[in-house]
């Protein structure tokens, strides 16, 4: 039985999140909403989300309105039973204020897991590494896609994080690892993340990849099956011939927001979630030393024009764990029609309405559905 | 990726560059710290403002040189230095003290390409302080940028964040051609995230720090901060703003300026350097002979007033450009646009 009034407070999307605005309302004061609902939508400075409700309930306040900031955990609304009265809902509201001005002054008791720097090798790597390493779960290692950085995972870390310890980390050449990329071939990068798996002594995880990072996943599976309990390919690369040139070329070459802009947007299916901190941090990116030659020699390593010069077929074919590949409809830079060579076509979920990135785009879907994998409760 | 600040990410973009290319060196005025006079200690400074602590005791006395008192010996060194294959970073502590350097600067360095037939190369910084705000009086106070801007084979850089110094810095050690690098004097502590490692921002691109649609506010160095400042508090009253920090001004970003006032039709520039010819003079120039046809009302100038910089604190509070000014001068222009459209 669920408490009588349920807190709405400013949600944690990544754990850079600090604050956040509430864009809209997505229930109005009096209405009825159901766990799972969309509530609210929040933009931070990385992204725009839509909240869903975390209880059942008559949303019987808004507190934050349209444009408030508010600091994560900041209460923004409360959900109760149409019965409560308004002077307990009152009560409630004052309570929770002070509580959290209460614990403000203790400290920050939650806090996030920092990034560190990890030598694997002649290279260091950005790693966080986050949730429990005692759980007695085989642990998650996330792999992200070219031009990409850990923090693609931010909505798909915390999720997997409250079941199992969970690695994200950026590869050689992205975010804050180095920009050494050695010969750039996927299955270098495989190997890679092999030696990172060793320096953390993690002997079998869950291998999740985006994009590029599938055939890295795919290339690790070749490699080395024991490492990998199971395979979650999302819009991977090596399958499937296509992929936009378009996309390739003009991250490599783009480095202004007006002309970035139209490449970022081939991201997603929805172009309003491009934010212009998220070009910003893109052209950040590209003004590091090491960051474009190393983005070139991952770029000629498996693509060609409009052709994918790498095919993972094979790979995926030999290997017998799970597999689950998740695709959105409207890819714009590895097309869904890609999944057809698939023999196995049980193991693909399409998305509609969704990009090249189903973890931003479908985020509760897509974390959701990893948890269940995590905890062997898929059922593909 | 950590918070430093404005001094912090100077000393890391020098340091960084002295690791990578061994021809960096430093000269300038109490750069290694003086010695430390009677103290015996060696490095007790490292500049006047704490901006190259740590590098004197990191890369020795052969590539940090302490130098007297006397900018035309040392700029002109810096310059020959620069000429003979070395990458000279020399300090002019207050850019004030250009005065008795400028021959070196304006008729040596700056020509040094032009007048060997393209044969000579002048990678060449110099770093200086400059600005009102400090109480520093008129002899330490001025913000001279429009003197380096009107001489033709300089390069002149004004950063306005720590972001933006790491990276322009590191692109100007990286120029071969002579880089004025010009440091707001009150913005040594202000902080923000810059990324640990090198990475260089490339000159003549202005950067948008927000794109409105009613008026453009083109803003340097320290000034870019109060525009956005004031851009905040126009946006509550329903006025929103560009603001395009155009990072340098030798080379000059005409085509974004241009773009902008293009999409807003009103202008205002915001320069803390003395009013007469100074950058907000040319870019208005520059807008009233190429963009007058997409001007919707007068350019306004937010500058300090012709006069040396005031000693009193009350009268620099006068002197100064500030966030209420710059939106005065944004209403003004507003409102003319009302008038007209009445």
């Amino acid at each position: 039985m669920a408490e009588r009034i349920a807190p709405i407070t400013m949600p944690k999307f990544g754990l850079a999140m600090t604050e956040g605005t509430v864009v809209g309302w997505l229930a109005k004061t009096g209405d009825n909403i159901t766990a799972g609902q969309e509530l609210v939508e929040i933009e931070t400075t990385k992204i725009t989300n839509v909240y869903e409700s975390p209880v059942s309930g008559m949303l019987r306040r808004q507190i934050a309105q349209e444009g408030e900031i508010q600091p994560v955990g900041a209460l923004i609304g409360v959900v109760a039973d149409a019965t409560v009265p308004e002077a307990e809902i009152d009560a409630f509201i004052a309570g929770f204020e002070a509580e959290t001005t209460r614990k403000s002054d203790d400290g920050d008791t939650t806090a996030t897991p920092a990034n560190t720097i990890i030598e694997v090798g002649t290279l260091r790597l950005r790693v966080q590494d986050s949730g429990n390493a005692h759980s007695g779960k085989i642990p998650v290692v996330l792999i992200h896609g070219f031009a990409g950085s850990l923090e693609n995972w931010m909505l798909t870390q915390p999720v997997l994080a409250e079941q199992t310890r969970v690695i994200a980390f950026d590869l050689p050449g992205h975010g804050e690892s180095s920009k050494s990329v050695g010969d750039g071939t996927t299955r270098t990068m495989a190997r890679t993340v092999q030696d990172l798996m060793n320096t953390l002594s993690i002997d079998r995880a869950h291998i999740v990849g985006h994009s590029l990072g599938g055939a890295i996943a795919l290339e690790l599976a070749a490699l080395g099956p024991d490492l990998v309990a199971s395979l979650t390919l999302i819009a991977p690369a090596g399958l499937g011939p296509a992929v936009n040139g378009v996309f390739i070329e003009g991250i490599l070459t783009a480095d202004r927001r007006k002309t970035l802009e139209p490449v970022l947007s081939l991201l997603v299916h929805d172009k309003t979630l491009i934010s212009r901190q998220m070009i910003e941090d893109m052209i950040r990116f590209k003004r590091l030393d090491g960051v474009l030659p190393g983005l070139r020699t991952l770029a000629a390593a498996s693509f060609e024009g409009n052709r994918q010069s790498i095919s993972l077929l094979a790979a995926l074919e030999n290997y017998v764990g799970p597999v689950s590949i998740l695709w959105g409809e409207n890819d714009e830079i590895l097309p869904v029609a890609n999944a057809d060579i698939i023999p196995d076509q049980g193991m693909v979920t399409r998305y509609a309405g969704t990009g090249h990135m189903p973890q931003l785009e479908r985020a509760g879907e897509v974390a959701e559905r990893l948890a269940t994998i995590v905890t062997g409760q898929d059922n593909p | 990726m950590s918070r430093k600040s404005f001094r912090q990410a100077i000393n890391e973009a020098l340091r960084q560059e002295m690791r990578r290319d061994e021809r960096v060196i430093l000269m300038g005025e109490d750069i290694a710290g003086g010695k430390g006079g009677t103290s015996g200690v060696e490095e007790a400074w490292g500049g006047v403002l704490g901006v190259t602590k740590g590098l004197y005791t990191e890369f020795g006395p052969d590539r940090v040189l302490d130098t007297p008192i006397t900018e035309a010996s040392y700029i002109g060194a810096a310059a020959g230095a620069a000429a003979t294959g070395l990458r000279p970073v020399a300090e002019l502590m207050f850019v004030d003290f250009v005065g008795c350097c400028l021959d070196q600067i304006m008729n040596q360095a700056a020509k040094f390409r032009y007048m060997f037939g393209g044969k000579a190369r002048t990678p060449l910084v110099i770093r200086a302080m400059y600005g009102a705000g400090f109480s520093a009086a008129a002899q330490h106070s001025q913000a001279l940028y429009p003197i380096f801007t009107h001489i033709p084979g300089l390069k002149v850089v004004i950063p306005s964040s720590a972001y933006e110094a790491k990276g322009l810095l590191i692109e100007a050690i990286r120029d071969d051609d002579p880089v004025i690098f010009l440091e707001n004097k009150l913005m040594y502590d202000e902080e923000e995230e810059v990324p640990d490692e090198p990475y260089t921002i490339p000159f003549g691109e202005a950067n948008l720090t927000r794109e409105g649609d009613d008026v453009t506010i083109v803003a340097f160095g320290r000034m870019v901060a109060l525009a956005n400042q004031a851009a905040d508090l126009l946006q509550k009253q329903g006025i929103s703003c560009t603001v395009i920090d155009p990072r340098t001004t030798s080379p000059l970003d005409t085509g974004t300026i241009l773009d902008c006032v293009a999409e807003t039709g009103r202008l205002v520039i915001v320069d803390e350097s003395s009013p007469r010819c100074n950058m907000a003079t040319d870019i208005a120039a520059l807008v009233a002979e190429e963009g007058f046809d997409t001007l919707k009302a007068p350019i306004r100038r937010v500058t300090p007033p012709h006069t040396p910089v005031p000693f009193s604190t009350a009268l620099e509070k006068h002197y100064m450009p500030d966030a209420d000014k710059i939106a005065a001068a944004v209403r003004s222009v507003m409102a003319y646009a009302a008038k007209q459209e009445a």
